[in-house]
């Protein structure tokens, strides 16, 4: 297991680098090394299909966020009450890491999981479902519910941003819509 | 004072030309193959969308929509919406919600496994149709009028 | 030992969400704080020399890891995407209203 540990330090340590760096383009390149480090970690355990999911979705996302965010100006920022905020925060955290070490001893053992439902699974999926893919057989057959609610979720999430996004009264791909004319009550 | 070019640079668009449509049909051999291999119809619409993405990025705004619009997409995400549901609705028919009602197959062929690759299909256009209409809404947005 | 490197990375996001002032840095914390519940999920199901739960041609179903929580992380995978989308998309209406992304200037009930 030594990979799985140098893979979450590497992971780690791009994360504090993507907080603390003050170049915009240079945190959202160091979130892509997180994400690509995640979608190793699922490689290594072993979950095939979550690393392809997670590869993809990590691409889009970041092409999303370059794209719809870079050609802004970024304001310095910087205050006296900012400090303040950080240590409080930084002492809530501690206490939350403390508590959950303190959880984290009731649950079983890394690499020995209680399989209750999924033996179930394991040995009458082929034979139920007729798929070879037991994962997929799990999210379109035995669960399948849960997979209509995500695709609610889907359909949502596109409707909002296609209200959010919309322009009242367009008038045409070149001119710009006055102010005044969109918030009239 | 050269006329400016929608789109990238020479390069990209010579690479785009060759890889766009095996990115496409990578897209559709993972969505249909789900039930055997690892994908599934999230992956498979993802990057279905991602290869109209890429055409886009490419080769500019206009372009690209003219291979799909926007009221086209919105089709097509609705359609794919409204297949899953009828599939899942079919199912009362015989029994319960979502009932598996084609026959299953042998194991290892690729039509086995009853209502799964029919999902899959359903799942992949609503997925895809629905991230590339969001796209094109976020970088639309960016050319009508910047302020500030 | 594990499982507390997930969970520092998780208090990282939150670290980021609560402490910084651009609306950009908020949306990556965000995201970091998503990737590590995600991880935190697969490393509660993987069993120690175990293989993937995809059956090959001999079709032997023992030793393998629990597919049960990789089901329900794909689809939190997407939908993590989805929320994403959505705070940029939310995001850019309010550049475009206040002409910053500094979260401590955007207090005007009526522009």
């Amino acid at each position: 297991m030594f990979e799985l540990y140098a893979l979450l330090i590497f992971m780690i340590i791009a994360a504090i680098v993507a907080v603390e760096i003050k170049d915009l383009l240079s945190s959202i390149v160091a979130v892509g090394a997180v994400g690509l480090g995640l979608s190793v970690a699922f490689l290594i355990l072993k979950a095939p299909d979550l690393a392809i999911t997670q590869l993809v979705v990590e691409i889009l996302s970041l092409i999303i966020l370059i794209r719809a965010t870079i050609k802004r100006d970024i304001t310095p920022v910087n205050g006296q009450k900012e400090l303040l905020n950080a240590i409080i925060v930084l002492l809530f955290i501690g206490g939350f890491l403390f508590f959950a070490y303190l959880a984290l001893k009731d649950l079983p053992s890394f690499g020995h999981p209680i399989m209750r439902v999924s033996k179930t699974y394991l040995v009458e999926g082929l034979k139920k479902t007729g798929a070879t893919n037991l994962v997929g057989s799990v999210i379109l057959d035995f669960r399948a519910y849960d997979t209509l609610g995500e695709a609610t979720i889907l359909f949502t999430a596109v409707i909002g941003v296609l209200v959010v996004l919309r322009r009242v009264g367009r008038k045409g791909v070149g001119e710009e819509v006055k102010e005044d004319e969109e918030y009239e009550d | 004072m050269k006329t400016e070019e929608p789109g990238m640079s020479l390069i990209v668009k010579t690479i785009t030309r060759l890889t766009v449509g095996l990115i496409l049909l990578y897209g559709i051999y993972i969505v249909t193959h789900g039930h055997l291999s690892p994908g599934g119809g999230f992956a498979g619409g993802v990057i279905i969308a991602l290869s109209f993405i890429h055409l886009m990025l490419a080769f500019g705004k206009e372009l690209a929509l003219k291979k799909l619009n926007q009221s086209l997409s919105s089709l097509f995400e609705g359609f794919g919406a409204i297949m899953f549901l009828t599939i899942a609705l079919i199912g009362f028919v015989g029994g319960y919600f979502f009932l598996n009602f084609i026959s299953k197959g042998k194991p290892f062929n690729l039509f086995s496994a009853g209502i799964i690759p029919l999902c899959n299909i359903a799942i992949c256009f609503k997925v895809g149709a629905g991230l590339f209409a969001v796209f094109v809404a976020l970088t639309l947005l960016r050319m009508n009028g910047k302020k500030g | 030992m594990i499982y507390l490197m997930c969970f520092s990375l998780f208090s990282i996001g939150i670290y980021c969400i609560l402490v910084k002032r651009n609306l950009i840095k908020i949306i990556i914390g965000l995201g970091i704080a998503e990737y590590a519940v995600n991880l935190f999920f697969i490393l509660l199901g993987y069993r120690l020399r175990g293989r993937a739960p995809i059956l090959a041609q001999d079709q032997v179903v023992e030793n393998m890891v629990d597919p049960l929580p990789q089901a329900l992380i794909l689809t939190a995978i997407v939908i993590g995407l989805a929320v994403t989308v959505l705070v940029v998309a939310i995001a850019l209406r309010i550049y475009e209203k206040y002409g910053t992304f500094d979260i401590t200037k955007v207090k005007k009930l009526r522009g």
